[in-house]
């Protein structure tokens, strides 16, 4: 298990309190000004070494992201640095938690990144329903202004850098860069096409890069404590700690810090007090939110909680928001509602996703009480194949994927529900 | 998306909210809301401008608020942008009520990680007591929705109820927050379990057990 002195949400459950005179206690925003002081590329060196790839749910490697931004500014444009807290992935609860217990540890570490980007402000795109945890930010902020941490001359260091919180108003869609680019700009959160990609022309047109909360605000960390102490944590490829969000058929749901790795069976074990019913209860986990497909229970226990062990079989890391079911489970309503949930936020631009979404949540619904024939499963199966990969962005894949984990893992159940509608047609 | 619309516009919805304006307090965020964009960028305040205006609906009417057509062109008016891109955002965004609700918009999470937890049974009784989705209840108190996901999930099941989250919710549990709130109480926001701080294993926490007591500093450690 991680030792707490490894952890770097210490704050993680609120227990003392968020303010700068506390977080400054536990190390926040110690000589922020000698972290800047090594000059920006060799911090974007020292995140590129430290092996971290982004907390939001694609695993980019960051430092890798952030040397895509321009040095200089040749025709005048800033560039911009835009933290996505638009946490609203089914089974995530990790940047709520940042947000509302150790925001310094964000505001630090927008300066930092911003800049060894050479970004002249971060804006913190906080999604609508996080009211207190954006209360707390708000005043947060605030109090690092009127510290001189951020503002004109952050830290004393020379470097002017201001950071803005924006709240969003309630669209999952918001969370894909593009979109939240649209909404910040006062536009609906529909994503843009790539290319241009933001790091070329973003928000406002100038150069931007969009990264999630948890990747920004370990960096500080990492730069103080070394690469090399945050990559001697899991496996080469997937580096560093984490945050573990695990809900749904556990003992105990909760959020927790730890290394990258740690086997799903130690994380349920040591945090979680075990599956609800014992290990021969457990009938399928969703490792990484609800956009990654499901992995039936028995193939979960040894399963390294990274991005390369969850892809290992057939799913992904995603967020690491483990969704836990056991065999108390209606599965193909947990799949279906995910579906609903597509379909409600899908933004409405592209065909496939607008009318997929319904389509495929529609004929899920008849799969749940068996009300449908064998072959609109090869049906369902190939519908999901043609919205996946032919959308602007990924929101389309995130409604398939879960409904072909569940074809792929479980089909004999949807047979089942099927086949017993028609025996009770018959009597 | 398709199911949102627009509150008719008609000649009793002009007569009360024709004079829509900035209360003084509202005037003065707002400058401060506007001021957070580059110059020229003034757009950018539409969403914030609109959560204030619909709280400031809430506050004349005693409800959570909502954006009535004469609100949404106010606001357009403010930031020198058209009626439609107003509209748009206030149509494409969930939080922004097209129509008005109760005074507690009572939200209850349905998404898969809550449902798994128990939201069936929090959904059934929100309508035991009377509340229907979509519709204000006959004394005006409550609003009724099914949301998506909250981001609450290691305590589900949840509702959000205007600005405060109730975790961990039982139906004995979530009786008693709506009996404090229709009695004009504030009952205890965040997790509702006995003995839970936030988001932490039920029972005390797995790790970090210093922190409990107090702001310990790790650093000496490293």
């Amino acid at each position: 298990m991680l030792a707490d002195r490894d952890r770097i949400f210490t704050n993680l459950y609120g227990f003392q309190p968020w303010t700068l005179a506390a977080a400054r206690k536990r190390g926040d925003w110690d000589d922020t000004k000698a972290l800047m002081a090594r000059g920006q590329d060799a911090i974007i060196d020292d995140m590129k070494a430290s092996g971290l790839r982004g907390r939001g749910g694609a695993g980019f490697p960051t430092g890798l992201k952030w040397s895509f931004m321009p040095k200089e500014s040749k025709d005048g444009r800033p560039s911009f640095l835009v933290i996505n807290a638009d946490e609203s992935e089914p089974g995530s609860c990790k940047d709520r938690e940042i947000l509302r217990h150790d925001p310094h540890k964000l505001i630090e570490g927008a300066l930092v990144a911003g800049y060894a980007m050479r970004a002249r402000a971060a804006y913190i795109y906080v999604r609508g329903e996080y009211i207190r945890e954006a209360e707390v930010l708000f005043a947060a902020v605030q109090e690092a202004y009127d510290a001189g941490l951020i503002g004109k001359n952050a830290c004393k260091s020379g470097y002017d850098f201001d950071v803005f919180v924006h709240r969003g108003a309630g669209a999952y869609i918001c969370g894909e860069e593009t979109a939240m680019i649209e909404s910040l700009e006062g536009k609906k959160g529909q994503p843009r096409l790539k290319p241009p990609f933001p790091a070329g022309a973003g928000l406002y047109g100038c150069p931007t890069t969009v990264n999630n909360v948890e990747s920004i605000a370990v960096a500080p960390t990492i730069l103080r404590r070394g690469a090399s102490w945050f990559s001697s944590f899991g496996r080469e490829n997937n580096k560093g700690t984490k945050l573990f969000q695990i809900s749904g058929h556990v003992e105990k749901p909760c959020v927790v810090e730890e290394a990258m790795s740690i086997p799903f069976r130690e994380l349920i074990e040591k945090h979680c007090g075990g599956i609800r019913g014992g290990w021969d209860n457990l009938l399928a986990v969703i490792p990484g939110g609800s956009s990654v497909p499901l992995v039936p229970g028995h193939m979960c226990p040894d399963m390294p909680m990274d991005f390369d062990g969850c892809k290992e079989v057939g799913s992904g890391l995603g967020t690491a928001a483990v969704i836990v079911m056991d065999k108390s489970t209606d599965l193909v309503r947990a799949i279906s509602r995910l579906s609903y949930f597509y379909k409600h936020e899908s933004c409405g631009q592209c065909t496939p996703c607008r009318e997929g979404t319904g389509w495929m949540w529609r004929v899920m619904e008849r799969l749940r009480t068996g009300d449908a024939e064998v072959e609109e499963i090869d049906m369902l199966q190939q519908v999901t194949k043609q919205v996946e990969g032919h959308t602007i962005c990924a929101l389309g894949d995130a409604a398939a994927w879960p409904i072909q984990g569940l074809i792929k893992h479980f089909r004999p159940e949807l047979e089942r529900r099927i086949g017993e509608r028609v025996r009770e047609a018959a009597e | 998306m398709a199911d949102r619309q627009l509150a008719p516009d008609t000649p009793e919805l002009r007569a009360r909210w024709g004079g829509f304006a900035w209360s003084k307090d509202n005037a003065k965020q707002a400058k401060i809301i506007v001021a957070r964009y580059p110059d020229g960028r003034q757009r950018s305040a539409v969403m914030p401008l609109l959560d204030l205006a619909q709280r400031q609906v809430g506050a004349e009417t005693n409800t959570q608020g909502w954006l009535p057509i004469p609100v949404m062109e106010y606001v357009a008016k403010y930031l020198d942008m058209p009626v439609i891109r107003v509209v748009e955002v206030a149509t494409f965004y969930f939080m922004y009520n097209l129509v008005p609700v109760g005074k507690f918009h009572v939200q209850v999470c349905g998404t898969t990680p809550c449902m798994l937890r128990g939201s069936d049974e929090i959904m059934a009784a929100c309508k035991k007591r009377g509340m229907s989705i979509g519709h204000v209840s006959d004394d005006g108190l409550w609003t009724l929705t099914e949301v998506e996901c909250m981001g609450n999930c290691a305590s589900a099941p949840m509702v959000q109820i205007n600005d405060g989250n109730y975790e961990d919710l039982t139906v004995e549990r979530l009786d008693a927050v709506l009996d404090a709130l229709a009695a004009g109480g504030s009952p205890k926001e965040g997790t509702q379990e006995p003995g839970r701080h936030t988001s932490e294993p039920s029972g005390g926490p797995t790790s970090l057990k210093e922190m409990v007591k107090a702001n310990h500093d790790y650093r000496g450690e490293w």
